[in-house]
């Protein structure tokens, strides 16, 4: 039984200097069968796996992870949670997920940091400003809480910004998500992993799928690098490298993967309280809880798995930044790094059953999968403990680029994820 | 972040190319006749290969011609660039 977190126990390890606190999951090999194997230790297979023990009774649950836990997307994220999005579809997933985050430190008993410090869009042509306040009205019908604000209220909110109107893209407006906010994302895949290990599952790092072995229209199991392990089920966590693992049972999917590229500048004293997100120049930004501004870039337009992006983009990204923000003309930018997202036509993710029985796969979730995470983990569960989704992930199948019936985020909202 | 050698310009920067996906994806000959999964399979399925990839490139800022391209994604090095119409100098 896992100790719970508390102020008392917080005291209690006061007493032997905190030296004898107990390890937050296990480190086991791995056993013989399994019942489900989620492929991939990120925030959203460990989520996978709690709410699969949680909410559906499944006891013989493994995840295998090639690094360390939420070493992947997890860790490399801006961590800008919202859930104003357009279409319906997309609305209910990430408001789903929206609605768990709102619990989640309570319900892990471990700190998320979930900071509901508010997501600004901003606009920058009359065509964003007829875009954002058509989602802002799409939001509201939805029940997801969602405001326009003219260029003084955005100033307002956030003073820092440059309202100037006669800067290259000067701000028009901009839509505000006071429910949006931050996490920590280290924690949720540390709480996620803690809580899964508590009721039994098993966690196995630096265990990399070789390759997935195949009965006909079934699987059998997944040959990996701490050897064969059976399982009756597999769902598939793998974010940028989906692909490789679909390639393995000749499943196409339609994704490409690109690195994106986010950075973190020198900590300094609170300045920017909330998020502000400019899609038109892509440029985002925050400011983590030590102080670093925290900004994310966009992709490379190229399919690459290498984890580092090129420098062109950081520039592009850093200019808006400058333009936006003159006030961060000389601060220092201290780390810069790239994960590797895989990315669908549509821009909206999959969570769905394959034509081979008993394989799932969770991915596509491309520039901002990590918003998702407890809503993703909860519907993939359900998806794979019934073997049919639920209704909130019913319209992210994979069958929708045969149908056509896509959920077209990305041109019809011009959302930077 | 790479330099690329154009077949018609030489070696430039990356950011002067813009990526055109996957190469020899072949047009289908008779679109009307094409089922649902065909589509799918023409318009959206792509191998995503982590490694050795033939791809499509475009000299946007440049002579602005297409050719082709073998590169290995997992480290973005490049081993041979070919015309449009040629066939792949390595399998």
């Amino acid at each position: 039984m896992k100790n719970k977190y508390s102020i008392f126990a917080l005291i209690k390890n006061a007493f032997t200097y905190h030296e004898n606190w107990q390890r937050a999951w296990r480190d086991p090999l791995p056993k013989k069968e399994y019942d489900v194997v989620i492929v991939g230790g990120g925030g959203h297979g460990l989520a996978t796996a709690y709410y699969l023990a949680k909410k559906h009774g499944m006891k013989n649950i493994a995840v295998v992870e090639k690094g360390w836990i939420g070493g992947g997307n997890t860790g490399r994220n801006t961590t800008i949670i919202r859930s104003n999005y357009l279409w319906d579809a997309s609305a209910g997933l990430y408001d789903h997920a929206l609605k768990i985050w709102e619990g989640l430190s309570q319900e892990l008993n471990y700190n998320v940091m979930f900071s509901q410090r508010g997501v600004m869009n901003l606009a920058h042509n009359l065509q964003d400003v007829r875009d954002l306040k058509r989602r802002t009205h799409a939001n509201r019908l939805n029940g997801i809480d969602s405001v326009w604000l003219n260029t003084e209220e955005v100033k307002k909110f956030c003073p820092i910004i440059n309202t100037s109107p006669n800067i290259r893209y000067p701000v028009l407006g901009g839509t505000l998500q006071k429910r949006a906010g931050t996490a920590r994302h280290d924690a949720v895949a540390w709480g996620y992993a803690r809580g899964a290990d508590a009721m039994g599952v098993d966690i196995i790092q630096n265990c990399e799928v070789k390759n997935i072995k195949r009965n006909g229209d079934s699987i059998e199991g997944i040959e990996t690098t701490k050897g064969f392990i059976k399982a009756k089920k597999i769902g598939v966590v793998a974010a940028g490298h989906s692909s490789v693992i679909a390639n393995m049972v000749d499943l196409k999917l339609p994704l490409e993967s690109k690195p994106l590229q986010a950075l973190v500048s020198e900590p300094v004293k609170p300045i920017i309280d909330t998020v502000v997100m400019s899609n038109a120049v892509h440029a985002y930004i925050s400011q983590s809880d030590k102080g670093e501004l925290v900004i994310g870039a966009g992709t490379d337009a190229y399919v690459s798995y290498t984890q580092r992006g090129s420098h062109d983009v950081v520039e592009g990204t850093l200019k808006a930044i400058l333009e936006l923000y003159p006030i961060f003309s000389r601060m220092k930018m201290l780390r810069q790094w790239g994960g590797i997202v895989d990315i669908c036509p549509d821009a909206s993710p999959i969570i769905s059953k394959t034509h081979i029985k008993g394989l799932y796969f969770n991915c596509g979730w491309g520039t901002g999968g990590f918003k998702a995470t407890p809503g993703s983990g909860d519907l993939f569960a359900h998806t794979i403990a019934n073997d049919e989704p639920h209704k909130l992930n019913a319209d992210f199948n994979i069958n929708r680029f045969v149908s056509g019936d896509l959920v077209d985020e990305h041109g019809a909202a011009a959302v930077a994820h | 972040m790479f330099l690329i050698n154009c077949p018609y310009c030489g070696e430039r920067d990356q950011s002067e190319f813009s990526a055109g996906g996957e190469a020899h994806i072949v047009r289908p000959k008779q679109p009307t006749e094409l089922s649902d999964d065909q589509w799918a399979e023409f318009l959206f399925m792509r191998k995503n290969i982590k490694g050795v990839q033939f791809e499509r490139w475009n000299h946007a800022h440049g002579c602005r011609k297409w050719f082709n391209m073998i590169r290995d994604t997992s480290n973005d090095k490049i081993q041979a660039v070919y015309k449009m119409g040629e066939k792949p100098p390595i399998k």
